[in-house]
């Protein structure tokens, strides 16, 4: 989108964007009656814009589902700084070596060609919850009737002293989000000689994606027993045990990678020497490591902050489950890993899928004046890779209590795979092409 | 749409225009019908949006699916007649008033995507 188009948004004046198709001729008139109907105490799913801030798992899948559960009424603009999505899970398959960064990679152009979507590639500066302008970092204005954050997690970089400038040389790497860090760690992994070792170092909970730093360990020991046996994978977690999975990976680590993976808990660390690839402890001696994957603690995203949404220990969102709205702003729901999760909810990217439809209906009702759903469901499934063949999962059903008025766990549902196996690997990929295509086709 | 039309006199040949150049065959949401077809999208991430396996996918799509067949296997995968990985444990985080909105759903869903 050009920027002229963007100020027309920002107006909503004349409303005429030049893109071709039938979900655009549609908008065009969205745009129109916007421009008649404006400024209206009350917003209209037929004269409402949403804009979504963030690309990933939660916010593709929330620009995509406003658009279908509105039958293309509600005008979506979606903000995404990247050109394509690049997809965190199975990304540590990319770090083992059995698959590439494009193998990942989907892009964004049938959300706006099928579905009508305006994908914005920029960055949200800031939000005026009062107005209801977002800003962006090229100067563009959009007014929104409401707004759906998904900005993912940031990294609280002074919990580990030295971390920051540590990263910003590509010294010591997170690789949290994939995409060039990825293939930049599995670069290290490639250049560190036989005998090496891999530290991995965890935050306590809750951060993006548990199980996803003890399948990195795994996968990584993987392509250490093929290719440099005599190289080793330390895991130093700062939490009392591993926190999901535990059994399964911890089976898999005595029967596959015995000698070769080592696991520590209660290692919190608290600062990095880049010069000597040291990590230093709350409490244990120093550990040195060819190449260390330091994963600090996490919160909220930027933007969501910056907000002033992190109304969790100032980390996390709350939110209103029945709408994901945030408790500390109207008009702008917050989903994914930047939210104060409910008892056994993951920050996973099948979380954040579900989170976005139950928010797109919301606010689909909301636009069209309806009650809300009183029972939404959420549910989760996320499968972990142990080498590059086999895969275990953890599955749940969520459904809102309304005595508590949280989301919990459906007693009796749920649960593990019994084993790792290639069955599950198959079924990993087919819920990635599934889930990718759910988000974005 | 047509609701939509009948609200904003002055729009109503341009957007009457729109919707027939676009031959789109959906009608607006209901109240009821959102929240069915939101129920539904807890299934979409596996099985594909409003039930159409997404191209290449192995595990199957549920648009059209008749009513009795859909209620019956996911019965079965909550009393484990029906063994499985995932969905034995998913099916049982589901009310048989909630397979039976599920499984009526997904029979009148189409299988084929309707055109934007």
């Amino acid at each position: 989108m050009k920027r002229r188009d963007l100020l027309r948004l920002a107006g909503a004046a004349s409303g005429s964007v030049g893109l071709g198709g039938c979900a655009a001729g549609i908008d065009r008139l969205s745009n129109a009656i916007s421009s008649i109907g404006r400024p209206s105490p009350v917003s209209r799913a037929d004269t409402a814009r949403v804009v979504v801030v963030g690309g990933g798992y939660g916010g593709a899948t929330a620009a995509k589902y406003v658009r279908l559960l509105s039958q293309h009424q509600i005008e979506v603009v979606l903000i995404e700084p990247d050109a394509a999505f690049v997809s965190c899970p199975l990304s540590n398959l990319v770090l083992g070596g059995s698959r590439t960064l494009a193998d990942i990679t989907r892009p964004y152009t049938s959300l706006r060609a099928t579905h009508g979507v305006r994908v914005v590639h920029d960055m949200v500066a800031s939000i005026d919850a009062t107005q209801r302008i977002a800003t962006l970092a090229s100067g563009g204005e959009i007014r929104y009737d409401k707004l759906v954050l998904s900005p993912g997690v940031e990294m609280i970089w002074t919990e580990v002293t030295g971390l920051r400038a540590a990263s910003q040389q590509g010294r010591v790497l997170q690789a949290w989000k994939a995409g060039p860090e990825t293939a930049a760690l599995r670069r290290q992994l490639e250049a560190m000689p036989d005998g090496g070792v891999f530290a991995i170092s965890i935050p306590e909970a809750p951060y993006r994606c548990p199980p996803g730093p003890y399948e990195r360990a795994s996968i990584v020991a993987n392509y250490f027993k093929a290719a440099k046996p005599r190289s080793k994978v330390l895991i130093l977690d700062a939490n009392e045990d591993v926190t999901s999975k535990g059994p399964l990976f911890k089976k898999v680590w005595a029967e596959s990678y015995a000698g070769l993976l080592e696991y520590r808990p209660q290692h919190k660390a608290t600062g990095v020497d880049a010069a000597t690839n040291t990590l230093k402890f709350e409490i244990q001696d120093d550990v040195r490591a060819d190449v260390l994957n330091v994963l600090p603690p996490m919160r909220a995203g930027a933007i969501a902050v910056q907000t002033g949404l992190a109304n969790s220990n100032a980390r996390w969102c709350n939110v209103n489950w029945l709408n994901f709205e945030s408790t500390a702003a109207r008009h702008i729901h917050v989903i994914g890993d930047s939210i104060q999760i409910a008892s056994l909810m993951p920050k996973s990217g099948h979380m954040a899928n579900s989170q976005a439809k139950v928010t797109a209906a919301a606010i689909v009702a909301e636009l069209n004046g309806w009650e809300l759903d009183p029972a939404p469901m959420l549910s989760n499934t996320c499968y972990s890779f142990v080498d590059d063949k086999r895969s275990v999962h953890v599955a749940s059903v969520h459904a809102y209590a309304e005595d508590e008025k949280t989301f919990k766990p459906v007693p009796g549902s749920g649960g593990l795979s019994s084993a790792p196996s290639e069955l599950e690997a198959g079924y990993a990929w087919n819920w990635a092409r599934s889930i990718w295509a759910d988000m974005l086709a | 749409m047509t609701a939509m039309v009948a609200t904003r006199a002055g729009v109503t040949l341009a957007l009457a225009t729109v919707v027939s150049a676009c031959a789109v065959a959906q009608e607006a949401p209901t109240p009821q019908s959102l929240r069915a077809r939101s129920l539904a999208a807890n299934c979409a991430a596996c099985h594909g949006t409003d039930g159409r396996a997404a191209a290449g996918a192995s595990l199957p799509g549920l648009a059209g699916v008749p009513a009795p067949v859909l209620i019956e296997q996911m019965k079965a995968f909550k009393t484990g007649a029906r063994t499985g990985t995932v969905m034995p444990q998913l099916a049982k985080g589901y009310s048989d008033a909630q397979i039976e909105q599920l499984a009526a759903w997904f029979a009148q869903a189409p299988t084929k995507a309707p055109r934007q």
